[in-house]
């Protein structure tokens, strides 16, 4: 038998399951075991322990009514209740709730898609609605506009952009392209944002702000209310993609580099996520190198610098993504080009270049077809095929040289004390404007142990990483604590200001208890 | 509960060792309408990781793990027992699928898509 909610009594939990029943229809509450372990993470990195967390509960409404109906049963009982989308946040916590026997409201079924508009290039969707789902629709109608979907697919576009997800185009943002939202408050009152709070305004998807104070970002990673539409923009489709790579032969050639790359993307030429190569770490498991690094005192840069050139590899290279114009992106590469060209020794290669929307036969060519615009699950290829998931530490560091080599040297010296492989990791991605981002993908596997390890490194890494200034931008259900406690500027002022809002807007602290470390103040004790 | 969950994974991993080793003879039967709407069902929700050609994540892992045909859809030794694992328990990185995503009906429908080939 399933866990209760905790506080809250058999009788009651009865009751309010009856009073869910009758709200959304017997068949979508779901309270046997079978069901139940449906939600659980399947990438939990507590496999087999007792802190794998269990929803008491799940819901499926229909509509916004439901949820408003769940949202007032909810607050009547106290029942925790723990939202998703299409509930595939996997390395996140997937569809599993932060709190055990919270009861998990699966929107799934709110899957409508309820406006692509090709004109103005946005779209109006509910929760359900996968990547997938919405470029199949595009594809049905025709329609003119480009979809930057995060790696895996089968997400959503509002769970997405309402945990702040990156994709790989010029819209990889999500959250930047978020335009209008529709809330549902624990009050069950329903709230539209932006132009939408005005009743005969044809620009919900057009205009962000409306009048007043700017909320839509307090429903992000947060647990403040339940979102049940929202307006997201879409890229007008480019007419192609174009990749060329740029290589320097020298460590200390990365500080220009780094530069070159921030003038491009700042100036809208470079449009999409890349990240930095070290021919190092691709070659990390020579044994020509790990004896030169082995012997006494350590590999010199000049040692490294020759050991690559004997090999005819760069130091450093970066592959630059161009979406636009078949006349302009050649010239926007040569531009590139006349920039890095202030490198010595720099070289450049041309990479692949694609007609947008691709063809059929470019698809069957292509790995990975996302940076193209087209939703995939190609990424799970790069996790190998014996694992049973992972997780990422993802801080946010300075799109400088000088912080790459800083941040690569603090996180080898921790991987190396803590017995970890980095091989998998990505040194400096763009997925994000103006920032680098940096990704250690953590194996998650069916050995207590292992896992165990897992994340006393991954806690050591939020420490050492908020020691340096670098914090995460999102993080799996298991660290949450633990990163919004590095955001402790002036005595944790930006939680107590969180915590204030969820009094005052979640006031029985029934929505997604300890979502981004925001307890409700009766469960606030269990703060790191 | 951890019981209960390292029971099913075990189960998880035998079924898909049954998989790898032992072609099976029985065919579930399946009329026809059904898995047509399987054969629908099946490509919006297994066809991105185990269709053909690149970027399919479990034919690959499938490969890579020796199975013959990789692909899913070219097998003949899938009974409704490890299908129905696969897609309530998960398989290596493949997660559960919840029934808001595959209802039962539409899981029967795969089965009997994958059946009737």
């Amino acid at each position: 038998m399933p866990s209760l909610p905790p506080g809250v009594n058999r009788k009651d939990f009865q009751d309010a399951i009856s009073q869910f029943q009758a709200a959304v229809g017997k068949e979508w509450v779901f309270t046997s075991d079978e069901d139940i372990d449906l939600y659980r993470d399947s990438y939990s990195p507590f496999w087999n322990e007792p802190e794998d967390p269990m929803p008491s509960a799940a819901l499926a409404p229909d509509g916004v009514e439901q949820v408003q109906q769940i949202v007032r049963i909810a607050n009547k009982y106290r029942i925790p209740l723990w939202t998703v989308s299409t509930g595939k946040n996997l390395a996140y916590g997937g569809s599993a709730p932060r709190l055990s026997g919270s009861v998990v409201l699966d929107l799934k079924r709110m899957n409508r898609i309820l406006e692509v508009n090709d004109r103005n290039h946005y779209a109006l969707v509910e929760p359900g609605v996968s990547y997938f789902d919405l470029y199949r629709y595009t594809q049905e109608k025709g329609l003119n506009v480009f979809i930057d979907a995060p790696d895996p697919g089968w997400g959503s576009p509002v769970g997405n952009t309402l945990d702040r997800g990156g994709g790989h185009t010029p819209l990889r943002d999500h959250f930047s392209t978020l335009c209008g939202m529709e809330v549902v408050l624990t009050s069950g009152d329903v709230v539209r944002t932006g132009m939408g709070a005005l009743p005969n305004s044809h620009t919900w998807q057009q205009y962000k702000y409306g009048f007043g104070p700017y909320v839509d970002g307090i429903f992000t990673q947060s647990n403040y209310g339940i979102v049940t539409k929202m307006g997201v923009w879409l890229y007008p489709m480019p007419e192609m993609r174009f990749t060329g790579t740029v290589s320097v032969p020298k460590h200390d050639d990365l500080i220009p580099m780094v530069d070159t790359l921030s003038y491009l993307m700042n100036s809208n030429i470079v449009l999409g996520t890349t990240s930095i190569a070290s021919s190092l770490r691709a070659r990390a498991r020579d044994p020509e190198l790990i004896a030169l690094r082995s012997k006494p005192g350590g590999a010199t840069t000049p040692e490294l610098e020759e050991y690559l050139r004997g090999k005819n590899l760069p130091y450093w290279s970066i592959e630059l993504p161009f979406y636009g114009p078949t006349e302009v992106v050649p010239a926007q590469w040569a531009f590139a080009k006349r920039k890095f060209s202030a490198i010595p020794g720099v070289q450049f290669r041309d990479g692949a270049s694609n007609k947008l929307p691709p063809s059929p036969e470019d698809l069957a060519k292509v790995a990975n077809p996302v940076p193209l615009g087209v939703p995939s699950l190609a990424i799970f290829s790069a996790l190998g095929t014996n694992g049973v998931g992972h997780i990422d530490f993802s801080p946010i560091t300075p799109m400088t040289g000088e912080a790459v080599f800083e941040m690569m040297d603090v996180f080898d010296k921790v991987s190396n004390e803590m017995g970890i492989d980095n091989v998998l990791s990505v040194i400096a991605g763009t997925y994000y404007p103006r920032s680098f981002f940096f990704l250690f993908t953590f194996p998650i596997v069916h050995d207590v142990e292992k896992n165990r390890k897992t994340r006393a490194a991954f806690k050591r890494l939020v420490e050492v990483g908020a020691e340096h200034g670098w914090g995460e931008y999102r993080t799996h259900l298991a660290f949450m604590d633990d990163v919004a406690n590095a955001y402790s500027f002036n005595n944790h002022a930006l939680l107590r200001l969180h915590e204030t809002l969820k009094d005052a807007l979640d006031p029985n602290g029934i929505l997604a208890p300890g979502k981004s470390g925001i307890w409700p103040k009766h469960m606030r004790k269990r703060r790191v | 509960m951890a019981e209960t969950y390292e029971k099913a994974a075990r189960m998880s991993r035998t079924c898909l060792l049954i998989a790898l080793l032992l072609p099976l003879s029985g065919r579930a039967f399946a009329e026809e309408p059904q898995a047509e709407r399987g054969r629908e069902v099946y490509q919006k929700w297994c066809t991105p990781c185990h269709g053909t050609g690149l970027g399919k994540p479990g034919t690959s892992a499938a490969a890579a793990h020796g199975v013959k045909p990789a692909v899913l859809e070219q097998r003949t030794d899938l009974t409704p027992k490890m299908i129905e694992t696969a897609v309530r328990k998960g398989v290596y990185f493949m997660p559960r699928f919840r029934k808001t995503e595959i209802s039962n009906a539409d899981l029967a429908a795969i089965i009997a898509y994958l059946a009737h080939k």
